[in-house]
């Protein structure tokens, strides 16, 4: 397992230098001015237009500007920005939005995802299965965005002036601490959460007809313990891996729940460095974003070998 | 026979002529969207402490499905139990709480199933799915019940067990998964043991030593054993009395050298016949034409006759009843019964 992991990591490192190569090479293709993108509507001055190129090298052939970017990343130094301030500045202010809304969210999602689903199953057919497909199904062909302002209009607004319950803010407060993120949170899961909900459905009642379940069943074991021994432990595997893969891609901040609850995440700060063509933010947050990405789908092999035996990495 | 009787007595578990397990008239059927599959039609079977009743028949003739009847795992839906009664030690199962069958299920009937890769959890030890058994039932420690598995293992020989106990099932060759499946079932020292096609999964070679195996630890425990089977070869060898199905029924049962030296049915007859031997080489094999019925839609009268070579039009039109067999002179035949107008021309003709 530890050689398959440094194997692993060494694997990432082209990677990254790949992804770092492309979104440079994007940017730079990037139709317009990025200078003239910071004097808005008038026209630029271009003494200081030609300034600040000097200053950010912008003059510098293609592969000259990536060298510089690329020998600075691997001493720890992302950038600056075109408003002077330093990029890595901004991931870590960013950040920890992003972070705490993604935890919060795929806590709501794994644990009422899995719940619903098994709920569902274990009532095949019944009121509550039908309820759960019905409303999944609801939730998944609905954009988040209705799906976000209607709750922030329910949750947020009605529920407070009409009946004077103040549980969820209508838009992100750090104050609030954990309370201000369950809201957005929410948004932000209900899709992958409508998912979870049905694969796991479909892979408990699967499980629930293998063999080793009737076993289990053979054995005398309790209901109880069938389903929660013999049966979960199997039906969750591709669950997991669905997790796994949707963590990373909570990580990598989410632009529309952000707006709309206001949260200044990493979603925010990518949405805004591609509309300012600010290519060293975008550079920087993607190098990021690729990082967990490979960090996460490792994380969920691992834990793939861990949760199924016959699976051995060499 | 005297043998298993006198080996009750002395065991003082059951009093004579009352059989560990009874099978009354058991019906089963599947509501499937085709219609009504009556898979099981009547079967009536005895085992005794001790005892081994072979359960011989073509595919889809029932044999699975009485034994996951008995063993109350049957799916439901789609099967139900239309009639009937089963009797362990006198008491009808069916009318049982489902608490105290739970009580019987593992404990006083266990299963071995044919396919012991598919039949035993991938993502538990085997050591644990053992040692589970002393945990739940009996209360035992991790600890202890480590130690029970791995004399459980010792016990049907998979060497070094006790390095073995935290290997995983894909880990061990299919005639140790058996090993482990039938070291399961003797967990907690069952009366009886149904054995579904225990060793159709393995290597010729393999299943001799398994079957082996069965046959002695039965014997050890003086359990009673329900081998359910396709090999007429293995029966044989083991078992103590035969019941053979068809379409649901039972159309014959006998001791096993009986039946096998003067068959009362044309069904085993045919089967008999079917077995390949060593002074036959070079012949055709012989194969009883046709298909087994489709169960929804089972021939009137006997279910065989369409397949028989002997059929009348009382065959075509009566089910016949499973009579009990008598020799030339009259005299009745302990054990022997066949379901067949013309048992008569068949065993003595
Ligand atoms: N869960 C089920 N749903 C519907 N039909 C079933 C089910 N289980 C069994 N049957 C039907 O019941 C009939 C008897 O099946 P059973 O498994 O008892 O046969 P068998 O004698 O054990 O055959 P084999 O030798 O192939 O194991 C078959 O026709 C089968 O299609
Ligand atoms: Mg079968």
């Amino acid at each position: 397992m530890g050689r398959y992991v440094i194997r692993r990591l060494i694997q990432a490192i082209p990677v990254l230098i790949g992804a770092t190569f492309l979104i440079y090479w994007l940017c730079f293709s990037l139709p317009g001015d990025p200078v003239q993108a910071l004097a808005g509507e008038k026209k630029a001055d271009p003494i200081v237009a030609e300034m600040i190129r000097q200053k950010y090298h912008l003059n510098d052939p293609f592969l000259l500007q990536y060298w510089n970017y690329i020998t600075g990343v691997f001493q720890g130094n992302l950038g600056e920005s075109l408003t002077g301030r330093q990029v890595s500045d901004m991931i870590s202010e960013a950040f920890p939005f992003t972070v705490n809304l993604a935890i919060v969210a795929f806590v709501i999602e794994a644990i009422i995802g899995v719940l619903a689903g098994v709920m569902a199953a274990l009532r095949k057919g019944k009121f509550l299965d039908q309820l759960v497909l019905i409303s999944t199904l609801f939730v998944i062909s609905i954009p988040v965005f209705v799906t976000g302002f209607v709750l922030q209009l329910v949750l947020g607004v009605k529920l407070k002036n009409d009946y004077g319950i103040e549980i969820f803010s209508v838009s992100f407060n750090e104050e609030d601490g954990l309370r201000g993120y369950l809201l957005p949170a929410f948004v932000l899961a209900s899709t992958s959460l409508a998912y979870v909900a049905r694969l796991t459905r479909t892979s408990l009642m699967e499980t629930m007809r293998a063999d080793y379940v009737r076993t289990a069943v053979a054995k005398g074991l309790k209901k109880r313990r069938v389903i929660g021994r013999h049966a979960l432990r199997n039906a969750l595997i591709p669950i997991v891996t669905f997790l796994g893969a949707d963590l990373g891609g909570l990580m990598g901040g989410a632009v529309i729940t952000e707006k709309i609850f206001n949260i200044h995440g990493i979603g925010g700060l990518l949405a805004q460095a591609v509309y300012q063509k600010q290519g060293t933010i975008i550079v920087g947050v993607v190098t990021l974003l690729v990082m967990i990405y490979l960090i996460t789908t490792l994380l969920v092999d691992m834990l793939y070998a861990v949760l199924d035996p016959r699976i051995r990495y060499e | 026979m005297t043998t298993v009787i006198e080996k009750n007595q002395k065991n003082g578990r059951l009093e004579v002529g009352t059989p560990l397990l009874e099978v009354k008239d058991l019906h089963v059927e599947f509501h499937t969207r085709d219609g009504v599959a009556k898979a099981v039609n009547g079967v009536n079977y005895s085992v005794a402490a001790g005892e081994t009743l072979a359960v011989l028949g073509e595919s889809g003739s029932g044999k699975s499905v009485t034994a996951q009847t008995i063993m109350g795992i049957l799916d439901m839906p789609p099967g139900k139990i239309s009639q009937g009664q089963i009797l362990f030690r006198g008491q009808d199962m069916l009318a049982m709480s489902e608490e105290d069958r739970r009580q019987i299920r593992g404990q006083k009937i266990a299963m071995i199933f044919q396919d012991a890769l598919s039949s035993l959890n991938p993502v538990m030890t085997v050591g644990a799915q053992l040692g589970e058994m002393f945990r739940v039932h009996r209360g035992s420690s991790k600890k202890e019940a480590r130690e029970k598995a791995i004399e459980l293992m010792e016990r049907v020989r998979i060497p070094a067990a006790r390095q073995r106990v935290g290997d995983y099932p894909h880990q061990f060759s299919g005639g140790m998964r058996q090993r482990i499946m039938i070291a399961m079932a003797l967990s907690m020292e069952p009366d009886l043991i149904i054995a579904d096609e225990p060793t159709t999964a393995l290597d010729v070679t393999v299943q001799a030593q398994v079957m082996d195996l069965l046959a002695e630890l039965q014997a050890e425990y003086n359990m009673g054993l329900i081998l359910i089977t396709h090999d007429l070869g293995v029966v044989a060898d083991v078992a103590d009395k035969i019941a053979v199905m068809y379409a649901g029924r039972i159309v014959e049962t006998a001791p096993v050298h009986e039946l096998y030296a003067n068959p009362a049915h044309p069904y085993t007859k045919g089967l008999l016949r079917s077995i390949p031997r060593l002074d036959q080489k070079g012949q055709e094999l012989y194969a009883i034409k046709g298909l087994p019925p489709n169960l929804l839609k089972v021939p009137a009268g006997c279910a065989f006759n369409p397949r028989c070579d002997v059929a009348t039009d009382l065959c075509r039109t009566e089910i016949p009843k499973l009579h009990q067999v008598s020799d030339k002179d009259g005299k009745e035949l302990t054990g022997r019964r066949s379901a067949c107008h013309l048992w008569k021309e068949t065993l003595h003709g």
